[in-house]
């Protein structure tokens, strides 16, 4: 474990990444770099691989080939000698509690409230104080913007509010890097908007943060570098105006018609 | 219009009442035949009742003398024994059967399904008489390396007793049924909770406990409900073993004394009622409890033994999902 992050070095750098479910290819040699304190944005249609490789980097989905690490530690292997070593859970799960991770359909516990959700993680894995993970639970909902909603079960919360307590609920462990795996995919047009401005307030905040999604106004305010995929392969990369106002591949011309 | 006297709803009157339309008042449809059938069904119920309480053959006499009798209280006391006993054995085992068979290891997920086949495979009652043989077959139980002198040999008969034989009997076959139960429980969760509880960092032993068991219960309770008043009655079985001191071997032994036999089937019947009764509503307050952070969903009438299982699909099960538990693991013949 390193601890000792210089600022500008990658928090995530992936490395030819590869990755297949059984004969499908889904990842072809994945090459990107994240710094810390960006916001990257992974768009691209749907079946590009996008969201696999989120996975990958929080070793949901472990990786066939190619090296990735986050803040200088190799995911889901360490690496003795020339062999690779598998990690065990135990091992894993400790690499895992410093990524946030938000998923399309929120994945609230559903017989746990708002706060309860909020506090599971920071006192059952990091082993903080009932009350303390409260207080800090509390100010977490403040800053999501439901404050009054702490004994909700997720039921009774709208699908935007649901998103921004997992919000909540994953910076509770107080990650160093955020996944958002289309977060605002699964929620009526008009809640997009509540759960974008958390999203915007975390990136302005500092946080790391992979983002794939497809809002591309979002893509273009508030991202550092802009990734397109297709197809398993990173077909251009860049500053997401670059990319959005003059895409030099024809694929991303394509995708670019349909969505803009 | 008055003459109906049976306006559907009572006039509103909206604000800008002008343009409202004038609320029904429709006869409400008869149903003539639905009134018939009832009087009829009552009148049966009524003959019935009537004709059994004067009838001789059920002897009334016998059965307030012996309804309160000290040796049926206390057998009903080791039916309740055998039953508790057993379920817990029963639970535990269970669910350790689920996560075997849940198991991403071959040989433990072909033990797991070895252990359900035999068990399920094969009724209760000749489990139990074997149970009954178990002194005979192991004559002395062994601690020891195998194939060398035992350190300690123990006479079987010494060891267990027969009401625990019993206890086991029950316990191993009931498992088998839980085990299934159990498992259509955890795959009913969605696949989504488990990975937002690993992404959170939290181990495989967390997830189960603090996030997929609990949202199982909601799945596992009704069922397994039902699994106890089955037990509740089962345990008349347990004659077979031979063990006869609870409700039905020690109302069958009194009625052999009395030449008797009709009133103490009685006897023995209003006892099961009363605890299946019990169950029942204890089952309820049960699924109230883990019903929680599911909408508005109340739970419904508790199945009765007939265990259809109730999947209450609230927003956690995916519908890819839901089809994986209607493997219905309460789906046994009766016993």
């Amino acid at each position: 474990m390193t601890n000792a992050t210089t600022s500008g070095a990658p928090m995530v750098h992936a490395d030819r990444v590869s990755k297949s479910f059984g004969s499908n290819e889904v990842l072809k040699s994945i090459s990107l770099s994240v710094p810390q304190g960006e916001v990257m944005c992974l768009v691209g249609p749907s079946g590009s691989g996008k969201s696999t490789f989120l996975r990958c980097i929080n070793h949901l989905e472990n990786v066939d080939a190619g090296r990735l690490s986050v803040d200088g530690v190799l995911v889901g292997y360490e690496e003795r000698g020339d062999k690779l070593y598998e990690l065990k859970p135990r091992e894993a799960a400790r690499q895992r509690r410093d990524i946030g991770m938000v998923f399309q359909r929120f994945n609230l516990f559903p017989h746990m409230t708002a706060l309860e959700n909020i506090i599971e993680a920071p006192i059952r894995v990091n082993r903080v104080k009932k009350d303390a993970a409260m207080a800090k639970g509390r100010e977490l909902l403040a800053q999501v913007g439901l404050a009054e909603k702490e004994d909700a079960y997720p039921a009774h919360l709208s699908g935007g509010q649901q998103q921004r307590v997992a919000i909540a609920r994953a910076l509770a462990m107080e990650p160093k890097l955020m996944l958002f795996d289309e977060p605002t995919s699964a929620l009526d047009p008009e809640l997009v908007g509540e759960v974008l401005d958390v999203m915007k307030g975390l990136a302005e905040s500092g946080m790391t943060m992979i983002v794939v999604t497809h809002e591309m106004g979002f893509a273009r305010e508030v991202a550092d570098q802009l990734v397109f995929m297709d197809g398993g392969v990173v077909v251009e990369s860049g500053d997401p105006d670059e990319v959005l106002g003059n895409p030099q591949h024809e694929r991303t011309r394509a995708f670019l018609s349909k969505v803009l | 219009m008055s003459d109906s006297g049976r306006s559907a709803t009572p006039l509103s009157v909206s604000p800008n009442g002008a343009d409202q339309a004038e609320a029904i008042k429709a006869i409400r449809l008869r149903h003539p035949w639905r009134n018939v059938v009832a009087v009829i069904l009552v009148a049966m119920l009524i003959l019935f009742v009537v004709d059994a309480s004067q009838r001789e053959a059920y002897g009334w006499e016998n059965f307030g003398k012996y309804i309160f009798d000290k040796r049926i209280s206390q057998a009903a006391g080791y039916t309740i024994l055998l039953t508790v006993y057993s379920m817990i054995i029963a639970i535990i085992l269970g669910v350790t059967l689920a996560v075997m068979r849940l198991s991403d290891n071959p040989v433990v997920k072909g033990i797991a399904w070895l252990y359900l086949w035999v068990f399920r495979g094969t009724p209760v009652y000749v489990q139990l008489v074997f149970w009954g043989l178990f002194a005979t077959i192991y004559s002395t139980i062994d601690v020891g390396i195998p194939f060398t002198e035992p350190w300690l040999s123990l006479e079987t008969n010494d060891l267990i007793s027969v009401f625990w034989l019993a206890v086991i009997g029950l316990a191993l076959n009931e498992s088998a049924y839980m085990a299934e139960i159990v498992r259509a429980g955890i795959l009913s969760v969605d696949k989504g909770q488990d990975e937002a509880a690993t992404a959170l960092g939290m181990s495989w032993l967390q997830t189960m406990t603090r996030v997929v068991i609990p949202q199982a219960m909601r799945i596992i309770i009704p069922p397994t409900g039902n699994e106890v008043i089955s037990m509740l009655k089962t345990t008349s079985l347990v004659t077979a073993i031979p063990f006869s001191l609870e409700l039905y071997g020690r109302s069958r032994d009194i009625s052999v004394v009395i030449f008797d036999p009709i009133p103490l089937l009685l006897v023995a019947s209003a006892w099961y009622l009363l605890f299946t009764s019990i169950l029942m509503v204890g089952q309820y307050f049960l699924e109230k409890r883990f019903s929680r952070g599911v909408g508005q969903a109340r739970p419904e009438k508790a199945g009765t033994e007939t265990g259809a299982i109730t999947l209450k699909t609230g927003a956690i099960v995916a519908p890819g999902e839901a089809s994986d538990s209607s493997t219905d693991p309460s789906g046994k013949e009766h016993r």
